[in-house]
Order: structure tokens, then C-alpha cells, then sequence
């Protein structure tokens, strides 16, 4: 989609550096698509965006799952505590995903996720509104039940084009390690 | 009607259920969880789901939405009977919510909210905060999905 400031390209780098048996357009190949568990140090893990969001996407998403006025009519909208329309909450976090997806996740050897520990949205979405979101990895360990995976909780923060912060997400996600990524080549 | 005065811990309501079809499940991942495995039935048989499985979001965003379109059929039926009715205000968030089993193409997952806790908003005298958990449940009863939700509700009291 747009572009994302990231710095795969350092890390994977970094990584490989040490495996040469491997054919380089294998590496790259590699390197391009799957991420594994150790690649998830604890600390920034970068920033994605902008995701720009229109009236229409807002309009859209509360049609189908949150039709209550204040993120379908200006005026009921305007008397409500967010004083102006907004978007859905669940629409933020599933646009948060989406970010999360193009930045990394779709490259990344995810299986899935347990659940969300907490959500918490902070000011409200706006009609026009520019997103970027900062992930942070909050936790790495690897799974107790599945020890050819590990679960990496990430905190990740959408922000407005001011830069306030829209709402913080504390959400695990299930990623393969990279002896188990490597044995499926 | 559903002042925060009106509203009692335990109290529970069955919202509704949900049919997850493969086109739906496709739809809203295309849109925003494009991981393979909620994308294509190959990709989701060969992953830790078993089958095509719904993005979370998904399954999160439907329970939203059948809770409000429980609560819009309870105002409306309200003020048929001539009941004042409150207008709910947003929420400032949730946590614990779980994925308990995947929620694969044509599971019917039914929701339930239960009140888990109210208190006094400090910073907002007009509102109090209602903490909710909704759950779901296949067409096997096995529980799917859980989250414990907050919500500000307006005070009878002083929302004339």
C-alpha cells in the first residue's frame, strides 16, 4: 500500500548474515517473506503508515457493525461526549490490523492469535483523519505447549496526523520459530 | 429506559446469533486481517484454525453489531411505550478479550452480554461506567470468543 518505514531490510541482514549456504535469491526470498520469533526483539519495532480514512470508510464500516448515530449523523454526533462524528472503535482495531498486516504480519510466519489483552481508545477517529501506528514488542517468549513457536505481545499505538493518540493496543500473537520456519523449505 | 440507575449486575441478554459464510469471512479480511489463512479454505486447512477461519476483528465487529441492533430493537419497543430512553455514550475500551476456537466458514456463533460491574464516573458526574462480558458460542456450544467491555451510560438523574 503506501509506504512503510521499517527496517526489515537491517534486520533480516543482520540475521542472515551468518547462513551462507543458503542460494542468495533463496535468502532474499526468505528475507522478504518470513519473519520468525527472533526477529521480535524487545523494544520499537518500527512505525507504518499513513492509512488515510474517509467519511465514506467510516460511514461504511458503522452501516454494517455499529450503527449508533454517533458514527452515522453529524448531528446527533455533535451532541454526543465525542462532540463530532467518529468512527467506530472496532473499525480503529480493524484498521490498526490492517496497518499491522502491510507493515508485517502477512510477512511474517504468524499463526494466528489468542485474543487482545486490552484495548483502549483514547480520543476519537476522525473523517480525514492520516494514521500511523507505532509498535513496540512488549513481551517475546516461546510457547510452553507449542516449543516450535513463540508468542510476541506487541503494544502498538495509533496516532493521528497531530500525533495524539487514538487508541493503545496490548495484543500477543503466535509466530513461528525460525528452525521450524526454516524446516518447512 | 437502560439509565445506569436502571442497570443491575447479572443482569444478561442473548443478542443474537450470526452466520459466518466463507463470502463474509473473505470480505472482511480482504479488507482488513489479510493473513493467508482467513483468506483462502486451502491456506486456513493447512494452518493451526483447520479450515477457513474468520478474522478475529471479524468476529469481534459482529458481536458489536448485534449487540446495538439488540439495544436500537429494545429502544424502539421503549419508546413505543411512551419510556423515556437513554442515549449510551462511548467506550473508552476493553480487555481480556479471547479467541477461544476459531470461528471457521459456516459456523453460527450466538453472543451474550452479561453486567459485570457499574461505578461512578469520577471525571463525568453525568455518566456512570457499565462493564459488560460478552461471550460467544458455536453451533456446538463450545465458547469461541470473550471480552470484558466498558461503556459510559448516562445517569437518570441528571440527563434531562
Amino acid at each position: 500500500m503506501r509506504a512503510n518505514r521499517i527496517e526489515i531490510a537491517g534486520k533480516c541482514g543482520h540475521n542472515l548474515a551468518s547462513r551462507t549456504a543458503i542460494p542468495r535469491t533463496t535468502l532474499q526470498q526468505y528475507c522478504m517473506t518470513t519473519l520468525t520469533f527472533e526477529d521480535f526483539p524487545i523494544g520499537r519495532f518500527g512505525s507504518f503508515g499513513p492509512h488515510h480514512v474517509s467519511r465514506e470508510d467510516i460511514l461504511a464500516f458503522a452501516s454494517e457493525f455499529d450503527p449508533q448515530p454517533m458514527h452515522l449523523d453529524d448531528e446527533a454526533a455533535r451532541q454526543s461526549m465525542l462532540k463530532g462524528l467518529s468512527g467506530s472503535g472496532w473499525h480503529l482495531c480493524s484498521i490498526m490490523m490492517r496497518m499491522l498486516c502491510d507493515g508485517f504480519i502477512t510477512r511474517t510466519a504468524s499463526l494466528g492469535s489468542p485474543g487482545v489483552d486490552e484495548v483502549r481508545w483514547l480520543a476519537p477517529m476522525r473523517p480525514g483523519d492520516d494514521l500511523t501506528l507505532d509498535v513496540d514488542v512488549v513481551e517475546a517468549r516461546v510457547s510452553k505447549s507449542r516449543p516450535e513457536t513463540g508468542i510476541v505481545t506487541f503494544k502498538s499505538t495509533a496516532r493521528n496526523a497531530a500525533g495524539q493518540a487514538l487508541c493503545e493496543m496490548t495484543s500477543p500473537i503466535i509466530v513461528g520459530r525460525r528452525a521450524s520456519a526454516e524446516g518447512a523449505r | 429506559m437502560w439509565f445506569f440507575e436502571d442497570i443491575e449486575v447479572g443482569q444478561r441478554r442473548e443478542v443474537g446469533s450470526f452466520t459466518f459464510t466463507a463470502e463474509a469471512i473473505k470480505a472482511f479480511a480482504g479488507q482488513f486481517d489479510p493473513q493467508r489463512f482467513h483468506m483462502s479454505e486451502e491456506e486456513g486447512r493447512n494452518s493451526l484454525f483447520g479450515g477457513l477461519a474468520a478474522s478475529g476483528w471479524h468476529v469481534g465487529s459482529v458481536c458489536m453489531k448485534l449487540l446495538i441492533a439488540d439495544a436500537q430493537q429494545q429502544m424502539k419497543e421503549a419508546a413505543a411505550r411512551g419510556e423515556t430512553v437513554a442515549v449510551w455514550g462511548p467506550s473508552p475500551g476493553f480487555r481480556e478479550l479471547r479467541w477461544l476456537k476459531p470461528v471457521l466458514a459456516g459456523d453460527t456463533v450466538s453472543f451474550a452480554s452479561e453486567i459485570v460491574a457499574k461505578r461512578s464516573s469520577e471525571s463525568r458526574p453525568n455518566w456512570g461506567i457499565l462493564q459488560a462480558q460478552q461471550k460467544g458460542t458455536n453451533q456446538h456450544g463450545e465458547p469461541v470468543y470473550s471480552v470484558l467491555s466498558t461503556a459510559f451510560v448516562p445517569r437518570r438523574d441528571t440527563s434531562s
